[in-house]
């Protein structure tokens, strides 16, 4: 494993095929009566959040906390940030506290991989959302996800057909899951009226499609990305309505899918625009399975990017007595 | 001012010749010149070019004197072999009012290191509503001839055919930085398989082409000239070049970073390498050094635009935009076109000294290298290697492209009106 997270496209196949490993071990963490492991204990995870986002957030928190790390929350809302500090001047700060590990949310596309290369911490940099970059720990659950559902909870994604839907062009779901996907031996097809695919994806390793109903027949697993009511105004496209019918998921369509395919969706979803709430509520949507599997995969990675030399289950009672 | 003999210089590249500086002119030109008491600097085979005139540069005075001053921007001038730049209207205030560019010209005059040509805003404030007062500008002391909202994109058309034709009484010209707004809103670097990976905004090409291709057309419908700021694609190359076959009076820039840089280091997300317009892809680079080439593009201007460290220093969304050129442009030049075979010294003179001077319709600059001329001249030696080293730039800004990469040649002399501004790579 590298120092930090960044990118999908970092990791190799045994990578992401380890970490997926060691999440399907600290999912098991979660069926203890005491939900925790003493890992990280004396370590400081910041999670430093431009951006507003709740799930993500206390997601990467209850998983530095399952692994007994230190965590500070910092916000960029009401701290020195809105004063007009820089992100420099932010992370020499985070710095200057020891953190061992920052999660950073930030609302530019590069900013983790300026936080990770320039010098400015010593630090591991996870990357929990840039911009319409990456999102890699959001790919890694979704895969995690697939992967039960799909192949039996081990391995890779080898020979699954994976749709994923709506705005490809602002997604960093996408990217990550385009590029983790593919290192898994999926084959990847996305969907989207052109107006939201970008110019360039036909470098992508995947295939590009502008009929949701033509593919939904050929694919185990349909991903629905959330697409913002914004867009509209924009002239992404029509209307909400127009949007809805010809790549919203509903019950017709879920109908049209194998019967083993399952419904995903990374959150939070826009019920009537990309997906009904019938799809939503249906057994075969694994949205609230994959925030569970959410807190697995960032105890996984924060594991072993922080502390992996060490086997998982050690206990280490020195520091206890003191 | 006494006289200087500079021996044994290839004059723009050809046979090695002596030319004698006497006072502010060029006294003599020939073989085996001796002349009493002057100065003797042994060329030994360097090129002597006429000093290089660039017609769009950033001296960021008044207002930015944290980034550059036109003090120190005309050293940084003067070091990369330039006699005489244009310094844009985009400061703080904006210069687009004769009292504005008279205390540009006054602040270059002062300088004595460079000679400094202000450019008038086209509209006030750059704001593309209202046209600046073009005359009084011109009549200004600084007589200002070239015109631009460098920046931002005269896009409105009414104000674009109006600007081009209104010029004209004056023998005036537009300079427009062709970048369609709407298109590029929230635009980050160029549009296409890099962006797509990297999810920062596209910046299409068609952007800057579509303005180009109507530019072209109302300077053709009104019988005006127009000149194109910085082409960075090879559509831009295209339209120019239909334009000129047409008769069309369009003159075209490019600068030295887009005949050498492509959007594939954006992957470093370090901002650097953001600029406007953006750097392209490789096919557009080698359209653009083709076109300079064979005379498509007419002249190399540096767009020279300081920032401070933190507007780098910082993540990409959050950074300026631009890159300092003045003290590399030369080098990049002799990279891209002459050790490539692309052009030959003469030509170097030509692009980088005659046709700007020429389209900014300078007197005393872009002359030949012959007696009786100004005494404006740079000696170059071309067999020069090293790395960039910003630490030791004139300007005050270190926002360049190039730190650590290796480039050929160096400005070892530059003479302003037969006085040394920089001798032995060094501010006289």
């Amino acid at each position: 494993m590298k120092r930090h997270l960044i990118s999908a496209a970092d990791l190799s196949r045994d990578d992401a095929v380890l970490i997926l490993d060691t999440a399907e071990e600290m999912a098991r963490v979660a069926d203890r009566p005491i939900k925790k492991l003493p890992t990280l204990r004396g370590r400081t995870v910041v999670n430093l959040f431009f951006e507003d986002s709740t799930r993500t957030r206390i997601s990467f928190e209850a998983a530095a906390k399952r692994l007994s790390a230190d965590v500070i929350n910092f916000s960029a809302k009401g701290s020195s940030v809105s004063k007009g500090e820089s992100l420099k001047d932010t992370a020499l700060t985070l710095e200057a506290m020891g953190a061992d590990a920052v999660v950073i949310r930030h609302h530019d596309s590069g900013a983790p991989h300026r936080l990770a290369t320039s010098g400015w911490i010593g630090g591991s940099v996870i990357n929990a959302g840039d911009g319409t970059h990456e999102h890699p720990t959001q790919a890694l659950l979704d895969a995690f996800t697939m992967r039960r559902r799909l192949a039996g909870g081990e391995g890779d994604l080898n020979g699954c057909r994976i749709t994923i839907v709506g705005d490809i062009l602002h997604s960093r779901v996408a990217r990550s899951n385009v590029h983790l996907l593919t290192t898994l031996g999926a084959e990847v097809t996305l969907v989207a009226p052109p107006t939201l695919v970008p110019v360039g994806v036909g470098n992508w390793p995947c295939e590009v499609s502008y009929d949701l109903d033509a593919v939904l027949a050929k694919s185990d697993a349909v991903m629905m990305l959330r697409v913002q009511r914004e867009r509209m105004n924009a002239a992404f496209f029509p209307t909400e309505r127009e949007y809805a019918r010809r790549y919203g998921l509903d019950g017709d369509r879920m109908a049209r899918m194998p019967e083993h395919a399952v419904v995903m969706h990374p959150g939070p979803m826009n019920r009537g625009m990309e997906i009904t709430a019938e799809v939503a509520d249906s057994p075969r949507c694994t949205a609230v399975e994959q925030v569970t599997n959410g807190v697995s995969i960032r105890m996984a990675v924060m594991y072993l990017l922080l502390g992996g030399n060490e086997p998982a289950l050690t206990t280490s009672s020195t520091e206890e007595n003191k | 001012m006494g006289k200087t003999l500079i021996r044994g210089a290839k004059v723009l590249g050809g046979e090695a010749q002596d030319v004698l500086i006497d006072g502010e002119t060029i006294a003599e030109v020939g073989q085996n010149l001796q002349a009493e008491g002057a100065e003797v600097i042994e060329a030994d085979g360097r090129i002597l070019l006429p000093g290089l005139v660039d017609l769009h540069t950033h001296l960021r005075e008044p207002g930015r004197e944290d980034s550059e001053t036109v003090l120190t921007g005309t050293k940084a001038a003067a070091v990369g072999g330039y006699t005489s730049v244009h310094a844009m209207a985009n400061t703080f205030p904006v210069a687009d009012t004769a009292g504005v560019v008279e205390q540009v010209w006054r602040l270059g005059k002062e300088s004595g290191y460079c000679d400094v040509q202000p450019v008038g805003a086209v509209t006030v404030g750059l704001e593309g509503k209202k046209l600046a007062e073009l005359g009084a500008m011109h009549d200004s002391a600084a007589n200002v001839r070239v015109f631009s909202d460098d920046g931002k994109c005269v896009d409105d058309a009414v104000i674009m055919r109006r600007a081009l034709e209104y010029v004209k009484a004056f023998d005036g010209v537009v300079a427009q930085h062709a970048q369609e707004p709407r298109l590029t809103e929230g635009a980050q670097m160029n549009e296409g398989i890099v962006s797509a990976e990297l999810g920062l905004g596209g910046w299409p090409a068609v952007a800057e082409e579509s303005i180009i291709a109507r530019d072209v057309l109302l300077a053709d419908h009104v019988g005006s000239r127009v000149h194109i700021c910085h082409l960075s694609t090879a559509g831009s190359v295209e339209i120019i070049r239909w334009a000129k076959s047409r008769g069309i009076d369009v003159t075209a820039e490019v600068t030295p970073h887009h005949l050498l840089l492509t959007d594939e280091l954006v992957r470093t997300y370090n901002p650097v390498y953001k600029v406007n317009p953006p750097l392209r892809t490789e096919r557009d680079v080698m359209a653009l050094r083709e076109a300079l080439a064979d005379g498509t593009i007419d002249v190399v201007a540096t767009d020279h635009a300081p920032h401070p460290h933190e507007d780098k220093d910082c993540e990409w969304g959050a950074a300026a935009m631009g890159m300092v050129g003045l003290e590399t442009a030369l080098s990049v030049i002799q990279h891209t076109m002459v050790d490539t075979g692309l052009l030959d010294w003469a030509q170097v003179a030509d692009r980088m000294s005659f046709r700007p001077a020429v389209i900014g319709r300078l007197e005393g600059h872009g002359r030949p290298v012959s007696v009786g001329e100004p005494a404006n001249l740079t000696l170059v030696d071309s067999a020069y290697r090293g790395a960039v080293d910003p630490a030791g730039f004139a300007s005050r800004s270190r926002n360049t492209p190039y730190e650590g990469r290796e480039l050929p040649g160096r400005v070892t002399h530059t003479f302003l009106r037969g006085r040394a501004t920089v001798v032995d790579g060094k501010l006289a």
